[in-house]
Formats: structure tokens, C-alpha cells, sequence
């Protein structure tokens, strides 16, 4: 099953895909996708994401892989839904975005074994983890204001159940910047899988429900101008759509004044 | 001695997320010195260095925290939690002290780790990595350069730091933090960690004082312990 969170007519609801184009709430109304607002599919608690998850990603940035998990958090101001916005700043030269299966806890733990791990996933989303690289510091890099920006992690456009997916490690991740593709790779490329993932971070940590692991993305970085609209899919998950906007458009530059007394 | 196999502590006053920053002190500048300009930093931040502080690492007053395994010993950086009470972006320095709502006294605790290049998860975010005492309104504390933290460990006192010696005081903090990003109600910004902080090893009992902000005490354990007693 594929859970979405929507806004649609003054209130937050649960919903379902119903067809390609609608969906439908619990109580059987069926809308229009177009008509919605997507909200990030769970409330993030704690948000993990990784770096140099993909050996060949590792390689097209310079970096040996590393021997543990290169893990960094994220706060919640930096999420959005699909369809959302995320903003290019003027002064930006490289930014970039970063396809990634993201795994949702269900249920909490404390030092789980990788054997037990699956059984604490509740479900799959879809990630773009956007960087922009011209604020890269080499301290706990990389750092806040590469990677929590504000609505630079566009999650959803749902999430789907764990058991609806065979085998997570073995799912086509693909990037398309305007439909021409320029990311393609598969999960099954990870350096660290779920289930080590899992258990090293539970080995110091208990995990919670809605606690987050954006498990990395592979070789096929580009930087994306404003105005880009860019599809972030991953096989049997969804595709997440994001359009990138400049200082303008998202400070309503052109709709100040309007109301001035 | 009695062990308290779990946290037992008065419930955190935090909702939000806590963010803290390294390298936010005179003192700490110093005793890094030129290794700021070799690598792999090759140049003194210019941004605040930033980490997160999540939900698994916030107790309150009293708690017993039990380290990793095979972990004997923690370093105890006292700070300031700088607790958000209105919605907070692109503050100015004028403005900035209008989202403050109050301040709290915590102890950022971590796995000891000299350095700062890669975020330190697992020495900054274990269970119980972030004990923080009650938060006292802004208006009873006024500026925080007059605060100084002491810390004492089994009793002794190990530690002293004026909040004088900030680089970026309260306003510009919050100032140059939300250049990038938006605080929200009920996040926490930690006013700063002293470089290679004192360490408290398993069986401590450790408290901090803070003048008008109260003090804060917890005890560090290890894993055999917890589970053997």
C-alpha cells in the first residue's frame, strides 16, 4: 500500500493513490492529484542521511570509500513534498541533487542485530537530498549549510509498505533533469545495506518510528538551474518531482508591494 | 554504590530539535591553533560549525546515562541552550533577541573526538548524549556574557568557562544561523562546546553550576554495569 500525506481543502489528510491521476481518503472520496498540496509523507523525527554510500559516487567526488558509515542529521525545516519548490540561491555556481531510497523505522530498537533489522522498517520513500556544493566547509562536513537548508529534501510523494517491496537492495534509482535522464544506478551499489545501516546506528542509538535513514545516492551528480523540474524515481516507490526556483520566486519578489497601504 | 539500570530523570523541557556549534569560543580558538589552517580543515570555519543534538540524546536533571559499548569515558562540554520561542528566519542582529523565549544549562556530551572534519554521530548522539535542566525565561536571565559554567566531576571541580569569551554572541548566533536556515518553536541553538572539554569516566557523578540558570547533575555509566546490577 502507498500512504500520502495531502493538504486539500483546509485540512491535512491521509490518502491513497487511486488510478494514475487521483486519490483517495479514508473515507472514499476520490480527488484529483492536481488539486492537492504534497506534504512530506511521515512527520520526520530524527533524519539520517549518508555520504559516499555509492562506491562509484565516492569515486566521482574524489573520496575512498569510507570504512564506516559517513552519516550526517538533518532538522526538520529541511523537508518538502513532491511537487514542491526548492530554492537556488544567487550566489550558487553548483548545486546539485541526490536520488535516494529512504527507510522509514516502524518500530523502535536499540542495538538490533542486522539479522533483525528489516523487522523495525515500516515502509520506503523517495528522497532528493539537494547539495550545494559552493558552501562546502571541511567542518562536520558536510556541513548545515550544504545539506539543511530550508525545503531542500524534497520526501514522497509516499511512502509504501516494507512487505510491498521484494527486495530493497536490487531497485533502479534514475534522475531525470527536464525528462533527459542524467542519474541511473541501483540500490543494490550501496557500500553499507539497510540492515548494517540499521544495526550501526542502533548500536549507539535507539531508533524510533519516524525516524529516517536517506541511504545515499550514486554517480551521475549535475548541477540544476532555475527552472529546472527534476524526477527523482526509484522502482516500485514513486517518482518525486521538484521544480528549482531563484531568490525572486521564493521571497515573492514580484507580488511585494501589492498590498502596501 | 546503587546503579540505575535506566534513565530516570525529570522529563526534558526540549520539543524541538537542538542544534550546537563548535569553535564559538576564544579559549577553544586558541587551543586549536594553527591546526585550523592544515588539513583536512585548510582554513577556520566561516560559518558556524554546526551538529545536531537529536531526541534520543535529550534527559533531564538527574538522569543516569549509560555509555556505548566498549566506551569508558565522555567528555562533559558545558553550554547554553538558546531556546526558541517564536518562528525564526533571516533574523538581523536587531531582532534576533525578540525569538528568544529563554535559556537553559546542558551538557553536550561526547565520545571523546579530537577532530572536528566529519560529523560525529556516534560520539555525539548515543542515548542520553544531551542532559538538559529547566529552561529559565529570558527576562530573569539577561545577557549570557555574565554566566560562568563550572563543572565538577566526583565532586571536584574540574572545569571553569565564562560565557564572556563567546566569538558570536546570542544575537549574532542566531543572526548567522538563520542566514540558511529557519528555527522553529521549541528548537534549542547551543551557544558552543569548549574544545577537548574535561572527561568524566563510568561511575562519575558529574554536576554543572550556572550562576541564575540553575545546575544540572547526571551520572555516567557503562553498558556491563547497567545490565549487571
Amino acid at each position: 500500500m502507498k500512504h500520502a500525506r495531502i493538504a486539500w481543502t483546509g485540512a491535512v489528510h491521509q490518502a491513497v493513490p487511486h488510478g494514475e491521476h487521483q486519490l483517495q481518503l479514508v473515507d472514499g472520496r476520490i480527488i484529483n492529484e492536481d488539486e492537492v498540496v504534497w506534504l512530506p509523507p511521515v512527520t520526520p523525527r530524527t533524519v539520517f542521511a549518508l555520504g559516499l554510500n555509492y562506491a562509484d559516487h565516492a569515486k566521482e567526488l574524489a573520496f575512498k570509500a569510507p570504512e564506516v558509515p559517513l552519516v550526517f542529521l538533518k532538522g526538520t525545516n529541511a523537508f518538502t513534498g513532491h511537487r514542491g519548490i526548492s530554492r537556488r540561491p544567487a550566489d550558487a555556481t553548483y548545486m546539485h541533487y541526490e536520488c535516494e531510497l529512504a527507510v522509514i523505522i516502524g518500530t523502535s530498537g536499540y542495538r538490533i542485530s542486522k539479522a533483525h533489522a528489516m523487522e523495525h522498517v515500516a515502509g520506503y520513500t523517495v528522497a532528493n537530498d539537494y547539495a550545494i556544493r559552493d558552501y562546502l566547509e571541511n567542518w562536520y562536513r558536510p556541513n548545515l549549510r550544504v545539506k539543511n537548508r530550508d525545503a531542500c529534501t524534497p520526501l514522497g510523494p509516499w511512502w509504501v509498505d516494507r512487505d510491498d517491496i521484494a527486495d530493497p537492495m536490487k531497485l533502479a534509482l534514475t534522475t531525470r533533469v527536464n525528462g533527459a535522464v542524467t542519474q541511473q544506478g541501483t540500490t543494490a551499489d550501496m557500500i553499507f545495506d539497510i540492515p548494517t545501516l540499521i544495526e550501526y546506528l542502533s548500536s549507539f542509538m535507539t531508533l524510533s518510528p519516524g525516524d529516517i535513514i536517506l541511504t545515499g545516492t550514486p554517480e551521475g551528480l549535475a548541477d540544476v538551474k532555475v527552472g529546472d523540474v527534476i524526477d527523482t524515481e526509484i522502482e516500485g516507490i514513486g517518482c518525486l518531482t521538484n521544480t528549482i526556483v531563484d531568490d525572486a520566486t521564493w521571497f515573492g519578489v514580484d507580488k511585494q508591494g501589492v498590498n502596501a497601504q | 554504590m546503587t546503579i540505575t539500570p535506566f534513565c530516570i530523570s525529570s522529563p526534558p523541557p526540549v520539543s524541538g530539535t537542538i542544534y550546537g556549534v563548535v569553535l564559538n569560543d576564544h579559549h577553544s580558538i586558541a587551543r586549536f591553533g594553527t591546526a585550523v589552517d592544515d588539513a583536512p580543515y585548510k582554513g577556520a570555519p566561516k560559518a558556524p560549525a554546526m551538529y545536531l543534538k537529536p531526541a534520543n540524546t535529550v534527559v533531564g536533571n538527574g538522569a543516569a546515562i549509560t555509555l556505548p559499548a566498549d566506551e569508558s569515558a565522555v567528555e562533559i562540554g558545558a553550554t547554553v541552550g538558546i531556546v526558541i520561542g517564536a518562528p525564526a528566519a533571516r533574523l538581523s542582529t536587531d531582532t534576533a533577541m525578540d525569538v528568544v523565549a529563554g535559556y537553559a544549562l546542558v551538557a553536550d556530551l561526547s565520545l571523546p573526538h579530537s577532530s572536528y572534519y566529519r560529523p560525529a554521530i556516534r560520539e555525539k548522539c548515543f542515548d542520553g548524549a544531551c542532559p538538559v535542566a529547566e529552561v529559565r525565561p529570558a527576562s530573569e536571565i539577561g545577557t549570557l556574557s555574565t554566566i560562568v559554567l563550572t563543572t565538577f566531576i566526583g565532586g571536584q571541580p574540574v572545569a571553569e568557562r565564562s560565557l564572556a569569551d563567546l566569538v558570536r554572541d546570542v544575537p549574532q548566533l542566531l543572526t548567522d544561523v538563520t542566514e540558511f536556515m529557519t528555527l522553529s518553536v521549541g528548537d534549542m541553538l547551543l551557544v558552543g562546546v569548549e574544545y577537548l572539554a574535561p572527561q568524566a569516566a563510568a561511575g562519575n557523578q558529574v554536576r554543572i553550576t550556572a550562576g541564575p540558570l540553575g545546575s544540572l547533575e547526571f551520572s555516567i555509566h557503562t553498558r556491563t554495569e547497567a545490565l549487571t546490577s
